[in-house]
């Protein structure tokens, strides 16, 4: 199923993975790789999986009783569901920007500062002022909050909310990072910004972004993989996918007749 | 309604007011007299509210014509039974309330002492790490808890906690009355422990999960994301989970009046007899009285001081709680 060629090593792979919540199998059988340094996209329509399997990621699913994962899944060829694994240095090392901007009842210098402080990241206060800083810059957000870091981050609109969970996420200094929707809240222009973003930020980390949006898709990714009802029926450059899909379930999706 | 259905499917639409005149006027009637009845029980319960407010106040102006609002707000001396008798020296009494009001305050603190920690900390471990089978076991104890009269607990404070309270303490050498603020706060605090518990539990639960997830996503351990995030995020609910619990302590009745005593001393030594103002409430209103002595009336004045004090604990620890829940909706 998967055309990467051999040459590139992926950062993640996922191989026979399933899931089920209680009876319900969410995901059935899916091998995935993501390779680094790439933006990958998971569309699909409502229910499909691609949460789940996005989850499955950094064990985010590990919240939910009902929920049970088989299959194997690598980060640099490490089994992260190998009991030994450190849930805690797992998500440093794949962070997660969210659907609903989420950011903490806290100021939005603690809101960066959060994820270096649990993981002991900066050994001063200058030194963490100095990570707070990059990572709202990378995030697009500095000019906008520089002088305002103590306020709560409540009171940013939706859109710098997003581009704090960002900055958020960035700072912990993640090798991946999941984005499940990152722009179903945002307006069109805040969309763009964060677009613009990832784009950016693939040069340093490794992307893997769920949307309902077929052209942002097309835009932010280099890699697309189709779900339908708990199967990857289809993966592959974007491009390919979106105008020569192979499976016919994946054609009628992308022009619009299922979804 | 059906008719409506069945004229739309026969491809007329009906007028607007195609039903028939006499039903109509029926539903109407229904409706009103449904409506006047709603609102009449509403009208009770707020004008009884309001009548006892109004009593509370009358009697208690009557009162200060007798004794001046500054010497009852301010007097460090409580005594009314002298006034009983009119040929006594100093038949005036004292009523000033500070005593009573140190005493309430003293045995509040020691209940807030025992109920905050316990109900805060059970409310954390019902809303954040018990089971769903722990927490279907808990709650219902707790809510147990909440039901049993409060005579019982008095009755748990004279028999078992006081005299506890006085041998242990005698045991390391203190002085220690039979009845003390200890055992009665102590047991008081028990008896809010639910009501702390209940309500944060909910304002804790109210906390949305994806802040949870937004904490777990950067590797936050589970005890990390309870302190540094929901607690953080649900301050202001438990603060008002606290004032309820506060209020509740110094409206309590039946448990100081067994356990608490009655002597009004002026002190904040928590093994001392202390009384609070619901205890002289009862004391100066049993028995047969004369309904316009100072001595009866101050029960009114201590009434409408308790009331107001409750009222406002309430609607701060109200809006607390419901700021709080606006801020996540
Ligand atoms: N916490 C859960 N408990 C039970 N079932 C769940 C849970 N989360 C997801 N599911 C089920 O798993 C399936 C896949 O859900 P998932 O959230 O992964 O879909 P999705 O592709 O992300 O959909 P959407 O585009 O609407 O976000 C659905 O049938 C859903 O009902
Ligand atoms: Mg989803």
């Amino acid at each position: 199923m998967d055309m990467s060629p051999s040459t590139i090593r992926p950062k993640l792979t996922a191989r026979g993975v399933n899931v089920f919540y209680d009876d319900a199998h969410a995901l059935k059988q899916v091998d995935l790789d993501i390779r680094a340094h790439e933006v990958t996209a998971l569309i699909g329509p409502s229910g499909c999986g691609k949460s789940t399997f996005l989850r499955c990621l950094n064990r985010m699913n590990d919240l939910i009783d009902i929920c049970r994962v088989d299959g194997d899944i690598r980060l640099d060829g490490e089994d992260i569901y190998d009991p030994a694994v450190d849930l805690v240095y797992l998500r440093a090392r794949i962070g997660m920007v969210f659907q609903k901007p989420n950011p903490f009842p806290k100021s939005i210098h603690d809101n960066v500062a959060y994820g270096p402080k649990i993981h002991g990241l900066a050994r001063s206060r200058a030194e963490m002022d100095e990570i707070v800083a990059s990572s709202l810059e990378r995030a697009g957000l500095w000019e906008e909050v520089k002088d305002r870091l103590d306020a709560p981050a409540t009171g940013l609109s939706g859109g710098q909310q997003q581009r704090l969970c960002i900055a958020r996420a960035i700072a912990v200094r993640p090798e991946v990072i999941l984005m499940d929707e990152p722009c179903s809240s945002l307006d069109p222009i805040a969309t763009a910004r964060i677009e613009a973003l990832m784009d950016e930020l693939k040069q340093n980390f490794t992307i893997v972004i769920v949307t309902h949006s077929m052209q942002q898709a097309a835009r932010v990714s280099q890699r697309t993989a189709f779900f339908h009802l708990g199967d990857l029926v289809e993966v592959g450059d974007t491009d390919t996918v979106f105008t020569q899909p192979v499976d016919p379930r994946t054609e009628s999706y992308i022009s619009g007749r299922i979804g | 309604m059906a008719q409506t259905v069945a004229a739309v499917r026969g491809g007329t639409r009906p007028s607007l007011m195609a039903a028939p005149e006499g039903r109509r006027a029926r539903q109407v009637l229904g409706e009103r007299v449904l409506l006047g009845l709603l609102a009449a029980s509403s009208l009770v319960a707020i004008l009884t509210t309001v009548g006892i407010a109004l009593s509370l106040l009358f009697e208690t102006l009557r009162f200060l014509d007798a004794v001046p609002l500054f010497d009852f707000l301010f007097g460090l001396n409580w005594s009314p039974q002298i006034a009983i008798r009119e040929d006594q020296v100093g038949s005036s009494g004292a009523f000033g309330v500070i005593p009573l009001l140190v005493g309430t305050g003293l045995i509040a603190a020691v209940a807030m002492t025992v109920a905050g920690p316990l109900g805060l900390l059970s409310a954390i471990y019902l809303a954040e790490y018990a089971s769903p089978r722990a927490r279907s076991f808990a709650k219902p104890i707790l809510e147990i808890l909440a039901g049993i009269p409060t005579v019982v607990y008095g009755f748990f404070a004279v028999l078992v906690v006081a005299p506890f309270v006085r041998d242990s303490s005698e045991a390391v050498g203190f002085e220690v009355s039979s009845e003390s603020a200890l055992a009665a706060g102590v047991v008081m605090g028990v008896m809010i422990v639910p009501i702390v518990s209940s309500i944060a539990d909910d304002v804790i639960s109210a906390v949305p999960q994806s802040l949870r997830e937004g904490a777990y996503g950067l590797g936050a351990t589970k005890s990390e994301t309870v302190r540094d995030i929901v607690l953080p995020a649900a301050l202001p609910g438990i603060g008002g989970a606290l004032l309820l619990g506060v209020s509740r302590a110094i409206g309590e009745t039946m448990i100081v009046v067994m356990a608490a005593g009655l002597s009004a001393h002026l002190t904040v030594n928590p093994l001392q007899a202390v009384t609070t103002v619901t205890v002289q409430m009862v004391a100066l209103l049993t028995g047969d009285q004369e309904f316009d002595s100072p001595k009866t009336l101050a029960a009114f004045a201590l009434g409408l001081l308790l009331f107001i004090a409750t009222l406002i604990l309430n609607l701060i620890a109200l809006m607390l709680v419901r700021r709080y829940r606006e801020r996540y909706d």
